[in-house]
């Protein structure tokens, strides 16, 4: 009973906190202490949004943009996750690659956009390895923790009831190693939308949401600059909560590997 | 560096070194000669795939004539600038988040709002609205790395075991003993974590940030600029620093971090 009471004044008081929030952007908004071009209303930016969905610009314009991540992020896993399981299970490998991803993974994806625009010029590829580039590490990171922090009791354990390589490999290892690979993907999905945001404003091409925002400062459009903010932190929202969420349910809530919540 | 360290130690050790060291450069000798290889077989323009020795070179000259170093010590400083106001900012906000039901309700909204959205994305409205250049920087990294320490910090404070807080208070100390010896080590080590990605997250941005802000110094500027003349191999060049003081950032800030709060928490093995 109080919990639900208390539960409905935390509702109630994050709504008021939201529309107070938004009333007090309204007012400074209209009282003209700013130019309105660099403070929209928000009717305006809604406005705004409503019309680049129903024109479909904005379709694209996050069409291009989750096109680049989710190719680049692809490539990520493709390559991130064998290689960290290579690397956890064959020690040369470990020797040789641990140095290189030790150096490179402090180098900031962004770093390396001016390198890669004189390299292959602007437009997808150049953005679509910048989210490579920024995923891969997570990815590889992670997998590799996993498979190594595989409990040997579990490995010995179905070695002696007779499971061979594959089994091995396929029953235990990569169930085992899940909740490391998750969170990987999680972390790495989370630096590609980040890392497209940001080489889709520097190595501007002619569509996508970083573009469309960094685009918009030249000509003051701070209302299209505003919906295109909503469209992303929306899609980012929906992969976060929704897609990963549920893989993480389905998979290793399932399995009852996850001992704690991460924040 | 290594020689230094290993001078006093018996020969088995220095031996053992030796190999670690050997086993560690072996991958970089290795990419370093495709690398090189590539560059002379002049499959590429050597404007824009530089040799080894161009990139030593330019390294040192740009080294030399202070033009390197200046620009590093720009980036550090506006990173630590950042870095430093969204500590304040956000372990306060975090805090008060942690301690107090009303601050929670109203503040957790608009923070959850705020905060998934890619810190980048709001680089152009925060150039617009304070101008290209230092103040739009500093703010726009404070901005984007508050985040995670505002999220850890609020965790860790409720984190604090109930059980500590009510026998702290039957042992009759007041709210602000218990703020200052129960509450604030309690939540010390989520605070650490907090800090810890929120300095990796304004590090990953500020490069990017300096291409954008057009500030007058700094490593991004320094890559970005360089691409204007081709300078390839300055941009290698930045590229090396950027990747030793991001080395620096992890070898004596994170793990020093990772290790206090390991062992605070009594855990092995914490990754992730």
């Amino acid at each position: 009973m109080t919990d639900t009471a208390q539960r409905r004044r935390s509702l109630i008081r994050g709504l008021l906190s939201i529309a107070a929030a938004a009333a007090f952007y309204q007012g400074v908004a209209m009282s003209g202490l700013f130019p309105k071009v660099l403070l929209p209303s928000i009717p305006t930016v809604l406005t705004t949004l409503y019309d680049m969905l129903s024109d479909g610009s904005m379709f694209q314009h996050a069409g291009a943009t989750l096109y680049r991540v989710l190719i680049g992020f692809g490539l990520a896993i493709a390559i991130g996750l064998p290689l960290g399981i290579l690397m956890a299970r064959f020690k040369p490998v470990e020797n040789f690659l641990l140095p290189l991803v030790s150096a490179l993974m402090p180098i900031p994806s962004f770093s390396l956009v001016p390198l890669f625009m004189l390299w292959f010029g602007i437009g997808n590829l150049t953005t679509v390895l910048i989210v490579f580039y920024a995923a891969t590490f997570p990815m590889l990171f992670n997998t590799w923790t996993g498979v190594r922090s595989v409990n040997p009791l579990w490995l010995r354990a179905a070695g002696a009831m007779g499971a061979d390589e594959r089994r091995l490999f396929w029953k235990v290892i990569v169930p085992g190693a899940s909740p490391f690979i998750i969170t990987g993907m999680r972390q790495a999905f989370l630096r590609s939308w980040i890392a497209v945001v940001g080489a889709e404003m520097i190595a501007a091409s002619d569509y996508g949401l970083g573009w469309v925002i960094f685009d918009s400062k030249e000509f003051l459009q701070t209302d299209v600059m505003m919906a295109s903010l909503v469209v992303i932190g929306f899609i980012g929202y929906v992969f976060e909560r929704l897609v990963f969420g549920s893989i993480e349910r389905a998979t290793v809530y399932r399995w009852g590997m996850v001992r704690m919540a991460k924040g | 560096m290594h020689d230094a360290a290993t001078f006093g130690a018996p020969p088995t050790v220095r031996s053992e070194r030796l190999l670690a060291v050997i086993r560690n450069a072996f991958p970089f000798l290795v990419v370093g000669a495709i690398w090189e290889i590539v560059a002379r077989a002049g499959v590429f323009p050597r404007k824009l795939f530089p040799t080894l020795g161009d990139i030593a070179r330019s390294f040192v000259d740009l080294t030399a004539s202070g033009i390197l170093p200046h620009h590093a010590i720009d980036t550090v400083l506006r990173l630590l600038a950042g870095f430093g106001l969204a500590a304040i900012v956000g372990v306060s906000i975090g805090v008060l988040m942690g301690r107090s039901r009303r601050a929670e309700d109203i503040l957790l909204p608009l923070v959850s709002i705020l905060a998934p959205i890619p810190g980048l994305a709001y680089a152009p409205l925060f150039l617009l609205w304070f101008g290209p250049g230092e103040v739009s920087a500093v703010l726009l990294v404070a901005f984007v790395s508050m985040f995670a320490i505002i999220f850890n910090s609020w965790t860790g404070v409720k984190a604090v075991k109930e059980i500590w807080l009510r026998s702290a208070q039957a042992m009759g100390a007041d709210d602000k003993r218990v703020f200052r010896y129960v509450i604030l080590p309690g939540a010390l080590p989520y605070i650490l974590t907090g800090l810890r990605l929120g300095l990796a997250q304004a590090w990953r941005i500020l490069v990017a940030v300096e291409m954008l802000a057009a500030v007058p110094w700094g490593l991004g500027w320094l890559i970005f600029g360089a691409r204007e003349f081709l300078n390839t191999d300055a941009m290698m060049a930045g590229i090396i620093v950027i990747a030793l003081i991001g080395l620096g950032l992890e070898k004596y800030v994170f793990q020093k971090i990772e290790d206090y709060t390991v062992v605070r928490w009594g855990m092995m093995g914490s990754m992730g």
